[in-house]
C-alpha cells in the first residue's frame, strides 16, 4: 500500500472524528443538522476512497447510499420536521458543552487504546479504521446521552450508525446485502423515531424527553 | 535576534495599517509604532505612590523574557546562534514567566482595573497554555524532537505526507496565538473600554519608558507567534545553518514575505469578526485544546504510530 492511500484514508477518518466533536459543540438545532450532513458527506468520501483502494465496486454503492440518504434526505426531512413542529431551536444539554467535549476526548483516547492492542494482527488500514469507528460510535452514544432534545438524539443515533459503516468498510469485503439492509433499517428507525416524536409532542407539547420521566412519576 | 527587535514594531504597524485601510480610514503610517516607542522612552515615567519595586521591574522582565523566547525561534534560517539552547517547551515556559510578571504588575498598584485585567489574563492563559503544550507535543511526536529548528527542518525536508494532525495543530496554534496576543475575538488591542479590556487593563498604570517596554514586549510576542507559524508550517525558503550568503538572503526575503502576509491576514481577520464575550473565551480556547489533543491522539493511529 502506498503512502498516499493510507494518508487519505486516515485524513477522511480523522475528519469524521473531528466533525463528531463539531456536532458536540453545536448549540442550535439547524446547525447541528448541517454539521451532521457534513459528517455523512465525509463518510461517503471515506467509503468511496476505501472502494477505490480496495478495488471493491460494491462499496461505491455504500458511498452513494450514505451521500443520498444520510447527507441529503434525512437532514432535509429533519429540517422540515423542526419547522412543522415549530420546535425552539436551542439544544438543551445535560452538563456543559465543555465537560461533554472533555468526556468525548477521553472516549477517543479510550477507544484508540483499546482497539490498537486488540487488532494487532490486522492490517494497518483496518486497525486505524476500527479505532476511529469505535470512537465515532462512542461519541454518537455520548451525544444521545447528553442531549435532552429528541431530535438531537436522533442525530446522535445516526452518527453512531455512520461509525458502524466506517468500521464495516474498513474490514474488507462486506457483502452488499448487509449494507443495504443496514441502510434500510436505519431509514425505518428514522421513520419510527419520527412517529415517536410526533406522539411525544402531541402528549406533552415538547420534545424534551425529560417530560417522559415526570409522566412516569420519576422525581428529579 | 536583533532582526526580531527591529521588525516587531513594523509588524504591529502593518497590522494596524491594514485594519485602518479595510475600515476605509487612512490610518497612521506603518512606521508609527517606532515613533511611539521613541517618544515614550524620552518621556518621564509616572509611577503610582503605592507601587513596589515589582511594578518598576516588571516591564524589563517581560521584555527580556519575550526577547529571549524570540531568539529561540528560527526566523529566516534554522540553526541560528541561539536555537540550540532551548526548545519549544522552554519557549512556552518563558512566555508563561512573562505573563506571570505582567499579571503581578497589573495587581501591584491596587487599582480595580488592573485586578480585572490580571484575573482575566490568567483565566485565558490557564486555557491557552495546555493547548499550546498539546501543539508542542504533537509537533515533537512528528519530528522526534522538541527543538524548533529540527521540527522545522523535518517538516520541510522529510516526507511527512498528508496528515490531518498537522492541519489541526495549525488551527489550534492560530487560536492560541490570537488569544495570547490579545487580538480581537478574545481581546481588543485598541480598546480602553472598561468592561472589555484585558491586556490594556494591566498596562493602564504604566507610562513613559515602562510603557514603551510593555508595548515593545507585546509587539515581540506577536512576531514570535507569527514566526513559529511561519517556521513550522511554511518552512519554504528557510536557509540552513551553514548555507551560503545567497541562500541566507533568500531565506531572509522569504521570512519578510511570510511576516507581511501574516500581518495582512491578521488585519483582515480582525476586521471581519466581532469580539467575543469574555466568558466565551474558555470555549474558544477549549476548542483549541481539543484540536491539539485530538491531533496528538490521531497521530498514534497514523503511519508512524502503527508499528
Amino acid at each position: 500500500m502506498s503512502g498516499l492511500d493510507f494518508d487519505l484514508a486516515h485524513l477522511f477518518a480523522g475528519l469524521m472524528v473531528l466533525v463528531c466533536f463539531l456536532m458536540l459543540y453545536q448549540d442550535r438545532l439547524y446547525s447541528l443538522l448541517n454539521t451532521f450532513a457534513v459528517h455523512a458527506m465525509v463518510l461517503s468520501l471515506a467509503v468511496a476512497w476505501q472502494a477505490y483502494i480496495q478495488g471493491a465496486p460494491q462499496l461505491y454503492v455504500t458511498a452513494a447510499i450514505a451521500l443520498i440518504f444520510k447527507a441529503m434526505v434525512i437532514p432535509i426531512a429533519l429540517h422540515r420536521l423542526i419547522r412543522r413542529m415549530d420546535l425552539h431551536r436551542e439544544i438543551e444539554t445535560v452538563g456543559g458543552i465543555g465537560r461533554t467535549m472533555l468526556l468525548g476526548m477521553a472516549l477517543v483516547a479510550l477507544s484508540i487504546s483499546v482497539m490498537l492492542p486488540v487488532t494487532a494482527a490486522a492490517g494497518t488500514l483496518a486497525r486505524e479504521d476500527l479505532a476511529f469507528a469505535l470512537s465515532i460510535v462512542l461519541l454518537g452514544l455520548l451525544m444521545m446521552i447528553t442531549r435532552r432534545n429528541a431530535v438531537s438524539q436522533v442525530v446522535g443515533f445516526m452518527t453512531l450508525e455512520n461509525g458502524l459503516i466506517l468500521a464495516a468498510t474498513g474490514a474488507k469485503g462486506m457483502p452488499l446485502v448487509v449494507e443495504i439492509s443496514v441502510a434500510f433499517s436505519v431509514l425505518i428507525a428514522f421513520i419510527v423515531i419520527g412517529i415517536f416524536l410526533f406522539r411525544i409532542r402531541e402528549r406533552f407539547d415538547t420534545v424534551d424527553v425529560g417530560a417522559l420521566d415526570s409522566f412516569r412519576g420519576d422525581r428529579r | 535576534m536583533g532582526l526580531a527587535v527591529a521588525l516587531a514594531p513594523l509588524l504591529t504597524g502593518l497590522v494596524r495599517a491594514v485594519k485602518a485601510r479595510l475600515m476605509r480610514r487612512r490610518g497612521p503610517s506603518v512606521l508609527q509604532p517606532y515613533r511611539d516607542l521613541l517618544r515614550l522612552i524620552r518621556k518621564e515615567a509616572v509611577i503610582a505612590e503605592d507601587a513596589s519595586w515589582l511594578f518598576r521591574a516588571a516591564p524589563y522582565m517581560i521584555f527580556a523574557a519575550t526577547w529571549v523566547a524570540v531568539a529561540l525561534v528560527p526566523t529566516f534560517a534554522t540553526g541560528l546562534p541561539f536555537s540550540w539552547s532551548a526548545d519549544l517547551i522552554a519557549i512556552v515556559a518563558l512566555l508563561g514567566g512573562a505573563r506571570f510578571f505582567q499579571a503581578l504588575a497589573g495587581m501591584d498598584v491596587g487599582t480595580s482595573f488592573g485586578g480585572i485585567g490580571s484575573s482575566r489574563e490568567v483565566m485565558i492563559a490557564s486555557m491557552a497554555e495546555p493547548a499550546l503544550l498539546m501543539v508542542a507535543f504533537t509537533l515533537s511526536l512528528l519530528a522526534h524532537s522538541t527543538q524548533l529548528s529540527i521540527i522545522s527542518e523535518s517538516l520541510h525536508y522529510s516526507n511527512v505526507g498528508l496528515r490531518i494532525s498537522v492541519a489541526m495543530v495549525l488551527i489550534a496554534l492560530i487560536l492560541v496565538a490570537l488569544a495570547e496576543n490579545a487580538r480581537i475575538p478574545v481581546d481588543n488591542p485598541a480598546t480602553h473600554l472598561e468592561l472589555t479590556m484585558v491586556h490594556e487593563a494591566m498596562v493602564l498604570e504604566y507610562s513613559g519608558r515602562h510603557l514603551a517596554m510593555m508595548e515593545f514586549g507585546a509587539a515581540l510576542k506577536l512576531l514570535l507567534y507569527m514566526s513559529i507559524v511561519g517556521a513550522v508550517f511554511m518552512p519554504l525558503g528557510m536557509a540552513q545553518a551553514h548555507d551560503s550568503l545567497v541562500r541566507q538572503a533568500v531565506g531572509l526575503g522569504a521570512y519578510l514575505v511570510k511576516m507581511a502576509a501574516g500581518g495582512v491576514l491578521l488585519g483582515a481577520f480582525e476586521v471581519s469578526i466581532a469580539k467575543m464575550r469574555v466568558f466565551r473565551a474558555p470555549e474558544f480556547l477549549g476548542s483549541a485544546f481539543m484540536l491539539g489533543f485530538l491531533a496528538t491522539l490521531l497521530l498514534f493511529v497514523s503511519k508512524g504510530g502503527l508499528r
